[in-house]
């Protein structure tokens, strides 16, 4: 194992996250508490509580995942399409390391950098809102399965892009929104019946819905299959990623 | 001893079909410096991009300081270094930060005593905590060549290390170049500039439609294939050619001044002895003479549109 060559990644990864503070923490902060503000204090205040959770209360998990799916996403598919872009990553390329340990690197540091910001979102929302988090562990461990596997899946993004167009369509035009209509704001149970449905086929559902849960206690669907559609989900990235490196696709003509 | 480069049978066919490389044996000796000579589209830098790992091969065998650079890529990698052709640079990065990330990156330990010795030898180490972006092109090439060197490798390949560079820095990488061989390292370089292959090369290949067709020690290479050229000033223009000096390799340049006569370097000298006799017997006088070698370039130029 080349854990130097590992290490590398990671450390140029997060010094480019500390020479950009503004653009990767300030501005995910600032427009989540946009949401606390508007959704949370000015219009919750006139909304019923949803599951006995004060409507603020209640969007705080959703918020949370929606920066960290966001985040997670263009984190690292911008490490990755970076040096594509500019060409350096042809030192990646020609270095002593393995798939493993280019993903471990730049899927790492991606996925430290959404962790602390959403645990930087979670202390911020405590100044707009009260909550409290039942199950820590649980929440713990959704922040760092839903940040680690969307950052492969940005990985993948990053790869795939031939363009700074692509880089920003995934995020924008799909996973945008999946969160909005996954139960950020609402409950799917309070949907008709049909888009309940539809909604089940939605990803984000499961994240939310279990995120939420380890939050407060309740969920739309039981935690259980948030947890095993959350591994589903990594295990489906990792699969990209292993066929991405087996096949050179993009990286090795 | 085993060469520290070794290519078998090496084939590439990119995906659109192009064979790039058809059936490449090339070896390359322990601390030799190598000069792949072609012109563009030849196939130098595919040929270089298999070894360093960046491109797939299509079938054979390649290995670097004995490692086959697939089964055994982490060692064959860690011994190379490859400063490619473009100017591939970070931007935002210090230049200490992106020597040190190379170093890492290949599997060695921090090493600041080592970092600071190759940005002093390249002149870098005043820039050490400059930008990138904000470097000259003649410095980010230097730091190109510091990254390439912060590993310690072995093998060290440089492809086309001095286009676009000044006259300066041309004589400051000649220097480093010698410096490094002395320290043992194998320099495999790609150039289009023949006076750097003639200057710096111990052997030189060349490269032609994806084949390599011709290694040889560059000394032996000049003399096999050096012409040599005797041009003589005539006192008076001649409308052409003397019967008696037809059979003679001499041509008559356009203005009639000059008697131009080509000989190989390797054959019996006699042939300018004969040559002035019988210009003396038929009474053509000269003011002048010059005797020209032929560079490397014009050999060069002569294998390519063969």
């Amino acid at each position: 194992m080349n854990l130097h060559g590992v290490s590398a990644i990671y450390k140029f990864e997060m010094a480019r996250m500390r020479r950009t503070l503004m653009q990767s923490v300030a501005s995910p902060v600032i427009s989540t508490c946009l949401y606390f503000v508007v959704f949370g204090s000015a219009i919750g205040s006139r909304m019923g509580d949803i599951d006995n959770i004060s409507y603020g209360a209640y969007i705080i998990p959703g918020l949370v995942m929606l920066s960290l799916l966001m985040q997670s996403i263009s984190n690292a598919s911008f490490g990755i399409y970076m040096p594509k872009f500019s060409g350096t990553i042809y030192e990646v390329l020609s270095a002593p390391v393995s798939y493993l340990e280019v993903v471990l690197g730049y899927v790492g540091a991606a996925a430290t950098k959404s962790v602390i910001l959403g645990i930087i979102i979670l202390l911020t929302a405590k100044l707009f809102v009260n909550y409290d988090v039942l199950h820590p562990f649980w929440m713990f461990a959704f922040l760092v399965l839903t940040a680690i596997t969307f950052s492969l899946f940005g990985f993948i993004i990053g790869i795939w892009a031939d363009g700074f167009e692509k880089l920003q369509i995934v995020p924008l035009m799909i996973v945008t929104p999946l969160v909005f209509l996954g139960g950020t704001f609402y409950s799917i149970d309070m949907l008709p019946e049909a888009w309940q449905t539809v909604s089940l086929f939605n990803p984000v559902v499961y994240l939310i819905s279990g995120f939420r849960w380890a939050f407060y206690g309740v969920s739309d669907v039981h935690v259980g299959i948030s947890v095993g559609m959350t591994f589903f989900f990594l295990t489906s990235c990792m699969v990209g990623v292993w066929w991405i490196f087996k096949t050179g696709y993009r990286l090795r003509s | 001893m085993q060469p520290d480069i070794s290519v078998k049978n090496l084939n590439k066919t990119y995906g659109g079909g192009f064979q790039a490389l058809k059936n490449i044996n090339l070896d390359i000796e322990s601390g030799e410096i190598f000069a792949l000579l072609g012109p563009n589209g030849a196939g130098k830098t595919t040929l270089i991009s298999i070894i360093c790992g960046i491109v797939n091969l299509s079938s054979g065998e390649v290995k670097a300081a004995g490692y086959d650079i697939i089964r055994d890529y982490r060692k064959a990698r860690q011994s190379i270094g490859l400063v490619p052709q473009e100017l591939n640079t970070d931007s935002f990065e210090t230049v200490w930060d992106t020597v040190c990330f190379s170093r890492g990156l290949f599997g060695k330990p921090p090493s600041p005593a080592h970092i600071e010795q190759v940005l002093r030898d390249l002149s870098l180490w005043d820039k050490r905590s400059n930008r990138i972006m904000s470097l000259s092109g003649g410095m980010k090439r230097r730091v190109m060549i510091a990254k390439a060197l912060s590993h310690e490798p072995q093998i060290l390949f440089l492809d086309e290390p001095t286009a676009g560079v000044d006259v300066e820095l041309r004589r400051d990488m000649w220097n480093m170049v010698r410096k490094l061989r002395e320290n043992g390292v194998t320099i495999i370089l790609t150039t289009h500039y023949i006076e750097e292959a003639e200057e710096m090369a111990d052997r030189i290949g060349v490269i032609r439609d994806g084949e390599i067709i011709l290694v040889e020690e560059k000394s032996t290479l000049m003399s096999k294939l050096g012409k040599k050229e005797l041009r003589l000033h005539l006192q008076k223009p001649m409308e052409k050619l003397p019967g008696e000096l037809l059979l003679e390799p001499v041509e008559l340049s356009d203005d009639g001044y000059e008697l131009i006569y080509s000989f190989d370097s390797q054959e019996e000298q006699d042939g300018v002895a004969r040559l002035l006799r019988k210009l003396s017997e038929l009474g053509i006088e000269y003011r002048d003479l010059q005797t020209r070698e032929s560079s490397l370039e014009d050999i060069f130029v002569n294998l390519v549109h063969e």
